[in-house]
């Protein structure tokens, strides 16, 4: 594999502005703790570390989508749509720490800048798009792949210009951010894709072998059993 | 009521346990197996951060202006799990596995550890946990 790094390095903006969104990162993370604790149950927890660990595995995933251009997953909507917002981006956050410190993928300085983008910004983005989408869409798996989809390709478009950003504010070099804003974009769209298409497929799976596991259908079911998930076939509360 | 669904909801379910052995194992098989597969080209970041760089075979900046000109050296470059291997395993294949393998648990091990430090126990501290969320 000679993919060896997959997020932003040290030196690419300068320290000041990666000091400020590791301020930034942290006090996210702190409101990310503290409310994710309302959701953590004894279930919650373990369900989190398998989100956590399955997001490391396919990280490692890089698929081709232009002629020597890879793309590889975020993570941040399956996440919230497993485990919900909070939880969510602790979990993408938990995933970048060992990849920065282990791994030494993501540079230690721009461990902030890579955690507001991807765990905070792109699990943020793509959990508002998820609860807006489920209240038009059924809550069934079709409906939550369909959800997963739309909300992936819009997070990791989202999360790329997040870099745009810190690049304009701190940037080590003085290149048209209009260019680079386009660029990160439109390479960011097909790598969105299939992140949605990787994101689909594994909500989908786990709304029909344990619906139960699933925070955004738990979420936004009705206190009493649903009639959409009984039409889908689904027992998982026996 | 309550009880039970606490019960239910208890780790040792074993359905739980099976959903969760089952889970991993399939990120095992993605990290350790399938990664070998993956694209060998930079992602879309590094891809753009290089444009109008040249770079050497070993992916150093040679010359050019980009948004990566600057960039430094890790400083956990000379960890044993550095690049996505492991260091001194000189099979390819079994080095990225290896190292895909060890991340997953590894992660896996944190995330759930971590989460379960914090979640939220019983009615007792449901009601402490509530007082001091309130600031």
């Amino acid at each position: 594999m000679d993919v060896v790094a997959m997020h932003i390095a040290n030196g690419i903006v300068n320290a000041q502005v990666s000091g400020m969104f590791a301020v930034i990162a942290a006090f996210a993370l702190a409101i990310c703790v503290m409310r994710g604790r309302a959701d953590l149950n004894d279930r919650l927890a373990p369900m989190a570390g398998l989100v956590a660990a399955f997001i490391f595995a396919v990280q490692m995933l890089n698929f081709q989508v232009l002629p020597g251009v890879s793309g590889h997953l975020l993570g941040g909507t399956l996440a919230a749509i497993l485990v919900g917002p909070w939880v969510g981006a602790l979990c993408v956050s938990t995933v970048l720490i060992i990849q920065c410190l282990l791994f030494a993928d993501g540079g230690l300085t721009a461990l902030g800048l890579n955690i507001t983008n991807m765990a905070v910004l792109g699990t943020a983005v793509g959990y508002l798009l998820v609860a807006g989408l489920l209240r038009v869409l059924p809550k069934t798996p079709g409906g939550l792949a369909v959800t997963a989809f739309v909300a992936s390709v819009i997070s990791v478009v989202i999360a790329s210009q997040g870099f745009v950003l810190q690049y304009w504010l701190g940037g080590t070099t003085q290149l048209s951010l209009s260019t680079i804003a386009g660029a990160l974009a439109g390479v960011h769209t097909f790598i969105g894709i299939g992140e949605g298409l990787i994101a689909a497929t594994t909500v989908a799976t786990v709304a029909r072998v344990r619906p139960d596991l699933v925070y955004a259908l738990r979420r936004f079911r009705a206190p009493a059993a649903s009639p959409a998930m009984a039409a889908a076939g689904v027992g998982g509360t026996a | 009521m309550k009880g039970r669904a606490v019960r239910r909801a208890s780790s040792s379910n074993p359905r739980l346990v099976w959903f969760l052995a089952g889970g991993l194992l399939v990120a095992l098989l993605l990290a350790g197996v399938v990664s070998n597969f993956a694209s060998g080209s930079p992602d879309g970041l590094d891809a753009t951060a290089l444009k109008g760089c040249t770079t050497d075979a070993e992916g150093n900046i040679t010359g050019g202006t980009c948004i990566a000109q600057q960039e430094q050296e890790h400083q956990m470059k000379d960890s044993p799990l550095a690049d996505y291997g492991i260091a001194g395993i000189d099979n390819p294949y079994l080095s990225a596995g290896l190292s895909g393998v060890i991340g997953v648990l590894l992660t896996f091990g944190l995330g759930y550890g971590l989460f379960w430090l914090v979640r939220r126990r019983g009615q007792r501290t449901d009601r402490t946990a509530t007082g001091a969320g309130e600031a």
